[in-house]
Formats: structure tokens, C-alpha cells, sequence
């Protein structure tokens, strides 16, 4: 028997195997697998629908396959924003209060580990669960699309639509974090599952709103000086980029519209000498995108740090 | 060597209640200490306090000569711990969980497999090692927490009431298995309800009530401050006049009628003195024992007293 000399991160990957582990061969997991590949084979089917005539008109056909919305059906991108979250949320809402109610969280924090590493260790076995659904997904629809449109995707789509995969996995993790720092601060499974789906609802659809209407009192058009009109627009985009929502819908736009220039207001004298219509290079584009990804990395480091301030003075009467 | 626990004015206040109240405790190496008190006396918040479970509200904590709360890796690498009511991952096997607190303590290779399986046998659970832990019964889940306490091969472990929910069979075997680390050499604190039991297996016991420890020291230590004599002497006699000269021995402090005789609290083992008292009265004599003071009496007789003295 060897011994490892504990790091701060000792233990990490062994509660790492075991949460992964435990998340693969979950019933919750296999419900929620069947949901995804239901609702982007019914989305996938239905843009194939719409955009099968314009085969040979669009370069970009293949990232159509995740924007088009064929009524009554939602695109792609929109069940995804949806369905990501809850996901996420899922993955998440029992990871400390699960162990407290099974009474095992004093045995497993009497082991030589830091609570730390109990609670990255969960984070990343979700985060994994994560990417490893979206990656199934991916590939589902890559293959639906070739299948039915008889087009390979070409490099630029495919390296746009993994970025898109990557900044959802940035928004669920963010998700995901919150659903942690709840199943920290509740004892009960139910309210922090609760909880975490109230914040959700909240950004998602009423914090748009209370934006539109904070706007004016923090930046009020007086006079009707079109500085003014784009100050309150400027500060309307501000305080909605508070909201996770609104940044995986910025960067899910930039990357899979190469079209798009600019997010937000944009001047008169900035389009000067573009070309309207023309794409934006996948560098570009990227750039464009930078600060949403960073602000949604951001946004799960707090909650994270939150839980663990939580977490680590907490008493164990398991 | 330094003691294998030792705290100075630990406290733990929750708000205005004051669940543990300066306490000094000392546990020497080797030794099987028993906590006992009502319920809400404060046995399990001392114990989360000595794990690094719970942040003392003052006073210190060294356990095996390590701070628990700044040190606690070094600590819970030599301590083994079996909380109150004790949970396993359903859904995985005895034999996985074991695997796991294995992996958690960085014990790796083949002879963790079979440490796993010697264990497993010791506790009497070979036959359902690869059964979900949800299929166990409470005793068994008890028995695999014992499996899974001495895994990592402690130098200190830590029961809060190892016995509840057990049968008494089970009880006992499970008492005796515990005695039995002493003799490897392991130091143990254990609380538990079962005071005959506790009596048997433990070296020195601590009396806690509200929160302080009041009490603490060997049965006999404790019988004597409690029950006042040490010793106890069960005299079956029939005669005129006995209880009073049986009374009138030196070193008899108190003596009290009981159906068929009379039981005599002494200083010292007088059972000479009283055969000749009882004898010389012309008294008839049937039998004549010194009775072991028990933890039970002296336990009923201080919780007795101290609502005597409240009241
Ligand atoms: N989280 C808490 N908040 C407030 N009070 C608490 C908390 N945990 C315990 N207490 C109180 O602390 C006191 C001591 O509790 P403790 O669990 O240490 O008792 P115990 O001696 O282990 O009792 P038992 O024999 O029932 O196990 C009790 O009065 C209890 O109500
Ligand atoms: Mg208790």
C-alpha cells in the first residue's frame, strides 16, 4: 500500500471518477439524454425541412442546421438555451445535500481531503457529464445534416459549431455552479432544485424586462440628443449582460451568424468601408465573443467561490 | 508521547445555548475512553469539535499533538471516525464503498483489496460484500462502518454510539471487538447509552451533563465519589439485631435492608469483619459477596443527585 503525500488537491481525482462515474450510470441522466436527442432530432429534422432549397445558396448551410426555426418547432439553438440550464441544474441541485441526507458527507470529510476537493470534484464530474452529452449531441447532428443535405460541413463550420459547443458548455457550467452553491446553503434537495430554477427563470425571463426598465431611470433622455438614446441603449445592453442568458446569446449568435459584425448598438461610422452582408473571419468572430466567454467563466468562478465559502465553514452532523 | 487528545476551554456556543462548556479532556495513548450523558449533553458537538467537523467557538483541540481545524489532513489520515448514524452510497456495494474511503486515503495496489477482504470477514460480511449497501440491514451497515473506520489503519478511533441500533448480541460482539483494539495498540473514545457495556470495555469514563464534563476517572474511581464507599458488600443473613452491629464495623459507612439480607457499603473489602459480626450475633449466614460498584448505579445515582441539588 502506498501513500500519497496530500496536496491541496488530494483526493480531487478520485471523487472526480467516483461523481462521474455516478452521473453516467444515473437514471436522471438517461432521462435527460433521451430528452436532448429528441428535441435535436424534431429541430435538426424540421431546419433540414426549410433550408433543403437553398442547398448551393448559403456557404454556411451546415450552421444554419442550428439556427433555423421551422414553426411550430424552435430552432436548435433556442431549445438548447433552454434546455441547457435545467440540464445543468439537474446535474447539480443534490451534490452536497444528497450527501447529508444519505449521512455520508462526515465519513467522506473524515478522509484525508480538503472540502475543496470534494466540491471542485463534483463541479468538474458534472462539467464532464456536460460535455459529454453536448458532444453526443454535436455529432448527432453533424451526422443528420450530411445524411440529409448531402454536405460535408466544411472547417470553418465545424470550428464555429465546437466554439458554439464550448461557450454552451461555459453557460451550463455557469448553471451548474449555481445549482451547487444552492445544494450547499439548502439542506433540502427540493428547495435548492427550487432555488436554482428560480434564479434561472429570473435572468432568463424576467431580468430583460427590470433592464428595459432600469435603463431609463439610470440614463434618462431629457432632450432626445441621439447621445442620449444610445447612452440608455448602452446601459440597457449593460445591465442585460448582467444575465448569463444574455451573453450565451450574444456569443452563440456571433459564431454561428459569421454575418454579425458587432454586439450592441452599433454607430453609423463604424460600418463605414464594410460591406453589409459579408462574414466576419472565424478570428474575428472570436474576438467578438471573447468578453461573453470570459464574463460566463466569471460568473461560475463567483458561485463556485460562494459555495466553497459556504461549504467550508459548515458543521457536519451527518 | 504526547497525549492522543487533549483540550483546553473548548466551547461551542450556538447562539445562546452553550452546547459544550470548557472543557479539558485528556485521552492517553492506548486507552479506551468512554463519553456518556443524557441526551443533548454535548457527546457528539465534542466530537465533531476534535474531527474539525464543527469550528470550536474558543479553547483548543490537539489530537494525536495536531490542531484538527489548521492540520486536518494530518489529523484525519491517523483517525478513523464513525459518525452517530452512519450512510453509505446505496446504490454501490460494501465492498465499493470500502474501495473508495481506500482511494480517498491514497491507499493504492493489491494489498488494498486485500485488507479490504480480511476486514470485510472480520466484520462477518463476506456474504454480502458485492450487495448493494441499500439491501444491508442497520447492523450490518453499523459493522461495515467499523470496516470502513479501520481501513486506513488509525491510531485513533472515534465511535459515537457504535451500538445503536444493534441488537444485544450484536451489541456485545461488537463491544468486545472494539476492546479488542486496545490490545493492537489503538487508542479509542467512544460514546454510547449502553453503560453496563461501556463499563466493561472502558478504562476511564467521562460524565458529561449541559455541556460540561463533570465527572471523569475509572468506575471505581467514580463509584467512590458518588456512591461514597467503594466497595459494596451483599450479605444474605437472617438474626436479631444484625443491622446494627453489622453498622458498628470500622470502615462500614452505610448499611441498607434488602429482601433476604442486607447490602453494606464499605471502605474496604471487610467481607472477615462481617462474617465474624453476623456469627457473633448468632445470626444465620447464607452467602456473603463484594459487589463491583457499576457504571449504571453510579450513573443513576449522580443524575439523581444533581436534580436533588436543582430541585
Ligand atoms: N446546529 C445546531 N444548532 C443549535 N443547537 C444545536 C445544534 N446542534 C446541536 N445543538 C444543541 O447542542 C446540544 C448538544 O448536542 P449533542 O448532539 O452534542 O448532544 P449529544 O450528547 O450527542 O446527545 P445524544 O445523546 O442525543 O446524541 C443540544 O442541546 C443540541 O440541541
Ligand atoms: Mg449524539
Amino acid at each position: 500500500m502506498t501513500r500519497r503525500e496530500g496536496s491541496a488537491f488530494s483526493g480531487l481525482g478520485v471523487v472526480f471518477l467516483k461523481e462521474f462515474a455516478d452521473q453516467l450510470s444515473g437514471t436522471r441522466m438517461r432521462l435527460l439524454e433521451a430528452l436532448i436527442v429528441l428535441t435535436a432530432m424534431a429541430t435538426i429534422y424540421a431546419a433540414i425541412q426549410t433550408i433543403k432549397n437553398v442547398v448551393g445558396e448559403d456557404v454556411f448551410l451546415f450552421l444554419r442546421l442550428f439556427t433555423t426555426a421551422k414553426e411550430p418547432l424552435p430552432s436548435f439553438v433556442a431549445f438548447a438555451g433552454f434546455l441547457v440550464p435545467l440540464l445543468a441544474i439537474a446535474l447539480g441541485f443534490d451534490a452536497v445535500n444528497g450527501e447529508f441526507q444519505r449521512r455520508t458527507l462526515g465519513r467522506v470529510l473524515s478522509q484525508p481531503i480538503y472540502r475543496d476537493a470534494l466540491l471542485f470534484g463534483k463541479y468538474l464530474a458534472g462539467l464532464a457529464t456536460l460535455a459529454l452529452v453536448l458532444l453526443a449531441v454535436w455529432l448527432l447532428v453533424t451526422g443528420l445534416g450530411i445524411l440529409f443535405t448531402g454536405l460535408a460541413p466544411s472547417g470553418e463550420e465545424v470550428a464555429r459549431s465546437l466554439l458554439y459547443l464550448a461557450a454552451t458548455l461555459a453557460y451550463g457550467g455557469v448553471w451548474l455552479a449555481v445549482a451547487l452553491f444552492f445544494s450547499v446553503v439548502f439542506k433540502s434537495p427540493t428547495t435548492s432544485a427550487l432555488a436554482a430554477i428560480g434564479v434561472w427563470l429570473f435572468f432568463t425571463v424576467f431580468w430583460g424586462m427590470i433592464a428595459g426598465l432600469l435603463a431609463p431611470v439610470i440614463s434618462p433622455v431629457h432632450y432626445g440628443f441621439p447621445e442620449e438614446v444610445l447612452r440608455q441603449a448602452q446601459t440597457e445592453l449593460a445591465l442585460a449582460r448582467i444575465a448569463p442568458s444574455t451573453l450565451y446569446a450574444e456569443a452563440t449568435l456571433a459564431l454561428l451568424q459569421p454575418e454579425v459584425r458587432a454586439l450592441g448598438p452599433v454607430l453609423p461610422a463604424q460600418l463605414e468601408g464594410m460591406v453589409l452582408g459579408t462574414p466576419l473571419p472565424l478570428s474575428q468572430s472570436v474576438l467578438l465573443v471573447w468578453p461573453q466567454f470570459a464574463g460566463l467563466i466569471a460568473a461560475s468562478v463567483l458561485f463556485f467561490t460562494l459555495a466553497y465559502v459556504v461549504f467550508q465553514r459548515m458543521e457536519i452532523r451527518a | 508521547m504526547m497525549a492522543a487528545i487533549e483540550t483546553k476551554g473548548l466551547t461551542k456556543r450556538y447562539g445562546r445555548l452553550v452546547a459544550v462548556e470548557d472543557l479539558d479532556l485528556v485521552v492517553e495513548r492506548g486507552e479506551v475512553f468512554g463519553i456518556l450523558g443524557p441526551n443533548g449533553s454535548g457527546k457528539t458537538t465534542t466530537i465533531l469539535m476534535l474531527l474539525g467537523l464543527t469550528e470550536p467557538s474558543a479553547g483548543t483541540v490537539r489530537v494525536l499533538g495536531r490542531d484538527p481545524v489548521r492540520e486536518p489532513l494530518k489529523v484525519k489520515r491517523r483517525v478513523g471516525y464513525l459518525p452517530d448514524t452512519v450512510g453509505f452510497y446505496d446504490e454501490l456495494s460494501g465492498r465499493e464503498n470500502l474501495r473508495y474511503t481506500a482511494a480517498l486515503n491514497g491507499m493504492r495496489g493489491p494489498a488494498v483489496e486485500a485488507r479490504i477482504e480480511e476486514l470485510l470477514g472480520q466484520m462477518g460480511l463476506l456474504d454480502a460484500a458485492d450487495r448493494p449497501v441499500r439491501t444491508y440491514s442497520r447492523g450490518m451497515k453499523q459493522r461495515l462502518g467499523l470496516a470502513d473506520v479501520l481501513l486506513k489503519e488509525p491510531e485513533l478511533v472515534i465511535l459515537d454510539e457504535p451500538t445503536l441500533g444493534l441488537d444485544p448480541q450484536a451489541a456485545h460482539e461488537f463491544l468486545t471487538l472494539i476492546r479488542s483494539l486496545k490490545e493492537r495498540g489503538l487508542t479509542v473514545l467512544l460514546s454510547s447509552h449502553l453503560l453496563h457495556q461501556v463499563q466493561a470495555i472502558t478504562d476511564r469514563v467521562g460524565l458529561f451533563r449541559k455541556g460540561r464534563m463533570e465527572l471523569v476517572g475509572s468506575v471505581p474511581e467514580l463509584a467512590k465519589r458518588v456512591l461514597g464507599g467503594a466497595y459494596r458488600i451483599r450479605v444474605r443473613a437472617e438474626g436479631e439485631g444484625l443491622e446494627a452491629a453489622l453498622g458498628a464495623i470500622p470502615g462500614v459507612i452505610r448499611v441498607r435492608r434488602e429482601p433476604g439480607g442486607y447490602l453494606l457499603e464499605t471502605e474496604r473489602d471487610l467481607r472477615p469483619d462481617v462474617a465474624r459480626a453476623v456469627v457473633r450475633e448468632g445470626g444465620r449466614l447464607f452467602a456473603l459477596e463484594l459487589e463491583e460498584p457499576s457504571l449504571d448505579e453510579v450513573y443513576r445515582a449522580y443524575f439523581e443527585e444533581v436534580k436533588r441539588d436543582a430541585a
